[in-house]
């Protein structure tokens, strides 16, 4: 076991990758010589090889389309897009081609890519760097689209991620990089040395793609959530004393429903939470999933806390990051206290 | 298991130097101020191919102006630009002290790329749209945006023009023909393409002008706006500003291993001109043909700047890690602002005291003008706008799942 944060996790799992896998290689903006804007792959190009791990014209449409090729040739790329904000260029590869290859092909061509971006805000990024555009991604079939909340399942879920023959969306709540957050910007920033999650085997092993975690057991009420918002909404539980269970879904698709309905049959009471605008957010398709599984155990109507159907404006970012008493506030609603 | 090729035939450019090894700009051909060839503004662009090879220089060792690209630019002309470039450049240092200090959340120098923003503006009309990536602060400056204006944008207060929703330098002036600045790279180039159609449709004799940056050129927005421009033969000028580097990706990253940037316009038969950007008077001349050719409806024109972003790409960056830091002082092609103040001098209607005070004048300028932005507010200590504008400008109007999210806001 090791002490990492998650980008020493990532580079963790990218490591062993391309050790054990001589096809696999890491393409992506300034992720070369200079290790990735985050440092993400920090020292691998040294370690590895130049052709092993190399920076990329700035062209998100460009690298995901090569990669795609790379992919078809029979290599296992690895992408980094800089932030998930810019991701869009690579829209029409990623919808298109990416997600169709193995349908449209009857089964013959596949690429197996792994598409890792940093997403969220709450580091005064601004509306160009601070997205959750998952629900971009769920909406297309045949897109496995993921979002680790810890260093543990950062690097276990990468490494899944990887080894995976589907195309994966990889994303990383980038305020959750160098430590956990609560939501309360005024805190003096924490690090991952100080918890459990931040222990990490240095060897290889796998968080499975579909499994939801239940990181706060109870039984007043349920909190679906992802990403960042699980420790928002980890410490809103916490601080108002509601025991409410907080589930943190880790993989969007697939989707662990059956962990959701356990726990929903359990408390009939249910608040889904995540930092998207909320008009045809994720959150959306979760309300949706669970009163076609649990609609008779529900006591309450489903609560969704969400960013403002704006874009992420960069003075007002904490008025518009879901917060804490956000969180209790629809616990609250929920519960009829 | 395979094991992993030690060797590959697979191609990766790699820089010249990096941390630790010596400067070497070996490969960088400089011609001599004054040799490159100045065609008439409604030539064929297939007449003009070696415009985009060459580079384009006035300036020569002894600050004189030389060869057909020195035009009769009025003193005054040149005074006013080394004073809008002095002042970027102070404007720059201070607000970059500032983000330091913790007073903006980021910040992005020009430093070194002067007179690629300063001398298009004075070369162009008032009228011209300018369409500028995060790197032109020098077109506000010389179109005399009010430095407190551009200051209160950078803090995110009460007079903040873009009303706090976006990051330190991402400017827009409608006023002044400038365009909201996007974070994505190269999308705006092609927009400008689109604006300069509008100006032919109107029958106006308007002209707009893009930038971006080397490494931006890979983006398909970047040939679209090529593609557009040369079908529709629209009045815009596209600039691309070869400051080397793209964070930490120098320019053969982006293609520049195997032809120059102003080479991509060839293909689209747009006359290309490759430009010392280090060199005021011949980046105003450029500008100047380009801007002539467009408004007689001759067509659009690609220019690269080629010169050196001497500071880091941003405040989030560190070029240490990536570039041996003494390159910027072995830079062959010099300071913009040194250069013009020498050319000045030459003339005899410049002198060193008179820089001197001129500098002062112009922090004495920033000191008063950040005074005065500050008493407006900054991010962090306000007074901001109300936090109920961030609903606004979503749409013309509020639409009503709007009005009920910023409701719910205010209720808490
Ligand atoms: C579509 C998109 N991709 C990536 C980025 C991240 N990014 C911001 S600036 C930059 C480098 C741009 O380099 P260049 O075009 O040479 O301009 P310079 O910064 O040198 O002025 C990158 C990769 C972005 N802003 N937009
Ligand atoms: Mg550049």
């Amino acid at each position: 076991m090791a002490t990492m944060n998650m980008i020493q996790a990532l580079n963790s799992a990218m490591d062993i990758a391309l050790r054990r896998d001589p096809n696999t290689l890491i393409l992506g903006e300034d992720v070369g010589y200079f290790g990735g804007v985050f440092r993400c792959t920090a020292g691998l190009q040294e370690k590895h090889g130049l052709h092993r791990v190399f920076d990329t014209p700035i062209s998100e449409g460009g690298i995901v389309a090569v990669a795609i090729g790379m992919g078809v040739a029979g290599l296992r790329p690895i992408v980094e897009i800089q932030f998930a904000d810019y991701v869009y260029p690579a829209v029409d590869q990623l919808v298109s081609e990416l997600a169709r290859l193995r349908y449209r092909s009857g089964g013959e061509y596949w690429a197996p890519l792994t598409v890792r971006m940093p997403c969220g805000g709450g580091i005064r990024g601004g509306q160009t760097h601070s997205q959750s555009p998952e629900g971009i991604f769920t909406h297309v079939c045949g897109l496995k689209t993921v979002i680790p909340s810890n260093p543990y399942d950062a690097k276990g879920m990468l490494i899944s991620a990887i080894e995976d023959d589907d195309p994966v969306i990889f994303l990383e709540p980038k305020r959750l990089y160098n430590g956990p957050f609560d939501g309360d910007p005024n805190k003096p920033a924490v690090s991952w040395e100080k918890s459990p999650q931040g222990e990490v085997p240095e060897e290889h092993y796998t968080v499975p793609l579909g499994k939801a975690e239940i990181v706060r057991p109870g039984l007043a009420a349920t909190v679906v959530t992802y990403g960042t918002m699980v420790h928002v909404a980890k410490a809103a539980a916490e601080h108002a004393n509601i025991d409410a269970e907080i589930i943190d879904l880790r993989s969007l698709v697939p989707l662990d429903i059956d962990t959701l309905v356990e726990s929903v049959k359990r408390t009939g009471r249910v608040v889904v939470v995540h930092e998207a605008t909320r008009t045809s957010g994720f959150g959306a398709e979760l309300s949706a999933q669970i009163q076609e599984h649990c609609f008779w155990h529900l006591e309450a109507p489903i609560e969704r806390v969400t960013g403002w159907d704006t874009p992420y404006p960069h003075a007002f970012e904490w008025d518009y990051f879901p917060s804490q008493k956000r969180i209790v506030d629809a616990l609250k609603r929920t519960l009829g206290v | 298991m395979e094991t992993v090729p030690e060797q590959t035939r697979l191609h990766i450019p790699i820089p010249s130097s990096r941390p630790g090894e010596q400067p070497d700009f070996s490969d960088i051909e400089v011609p001599n101020a004054g040799s490159a060839e100045r065609p008439d503004e409604g030539v064929d662009p297939r007449e003009i191919p070696e415009l985009a090879s060459t580079l384009i220089r006035v300036l020569n060792k002894k600050h004189e102006a030389v060869g057909p690209w020195a035009m009769d630019i009025p003193v005054d002309t040149l005074r006013r630009g080394l004073r809008y470039m002095l002042t970027v450049r102070v404007y720059d240092d201070r607000m970059f002290q500032l983000q330091r200090q913790g007073k903006l959340s980021f910040y992005m120098k020009s430093t070194g790329e002067e007179a690629v923003s300063v001398a298009a503006a004075l070369a162009l009309r008032s009228g011209d749209m300018f369409f500028p990536s995060y790197r032109q602060q020098g077109l506000l400056i010389a179109r005399d945006r009010s430095l407190v204006d551009m200051m209160s944008h950078c803090l995110s207060n009460s007079r903040d023009s873009a009303k706090g929703r976006q990051m330190p330098v991402m400017y827009t002036w409608k006023e002044g023909n400038f365009f909201s600045i996007s974070g994505n790279l190269g999308t705006q180039l092609p927009q400008a393409v689109g604006w300069a159609m509008g100006a032919a449709y109107k029958n106006q004799d308007h002209v707009a002008a893009g930038w971006v940056g080397d490494g931006t050129t890979a983006e398909g927005d970047f040939h679209y706006a090529l593609t557009f421009a040369s079908v529709y033969q629209a009045p815009v000028i596209m600039n691309v500003v070869n400051n080397q580097w793209a964070i930490s990706s120098y320019q053969g990253v982006a293609g520049g291993e195997h032809a120059t940037f102003a080479e991509r316009g060839l293909g689209y038969g747009l006359p290309a001109l490759r430009v010392d950007g280090n060199d005021f008077l011949a980046v105003y001349a450029a500008t100047q043909w380009a801007a002539k050719r467009a408004r007689q409806l001759d067509g659009p024109t690609l220019i690269e700047h080629f010169t050196y972003r001497v500071e880091a790409h941003s405040s989030s960056d560190d070029p240490s890690q990536y570039r041996p830091l003494s390159e910027a002082s072995e830079w062959p092609l010099g300071d913009p602002i040194e250069r013009l103040k020498n050319h000045l001098i030459n003339l005899g209607e410049w002198s060193e005291e008179q820089h001197q005070e001129l500098y002062q004048e112009t922090v004495e300028k920033i000191r008063a003008a950040y005074a005065e932005a500050e008493s407006y507010g900054t991010l962090t200590d306000g007074p901001r706008l109300s936090r109920s504008t961030m609903f606004e400008d979503v749409y013309k109007e509020p639409l009503p799942h709007l009005q009920r999210q910023r409701a719910q806001m205010l209720e808490d």
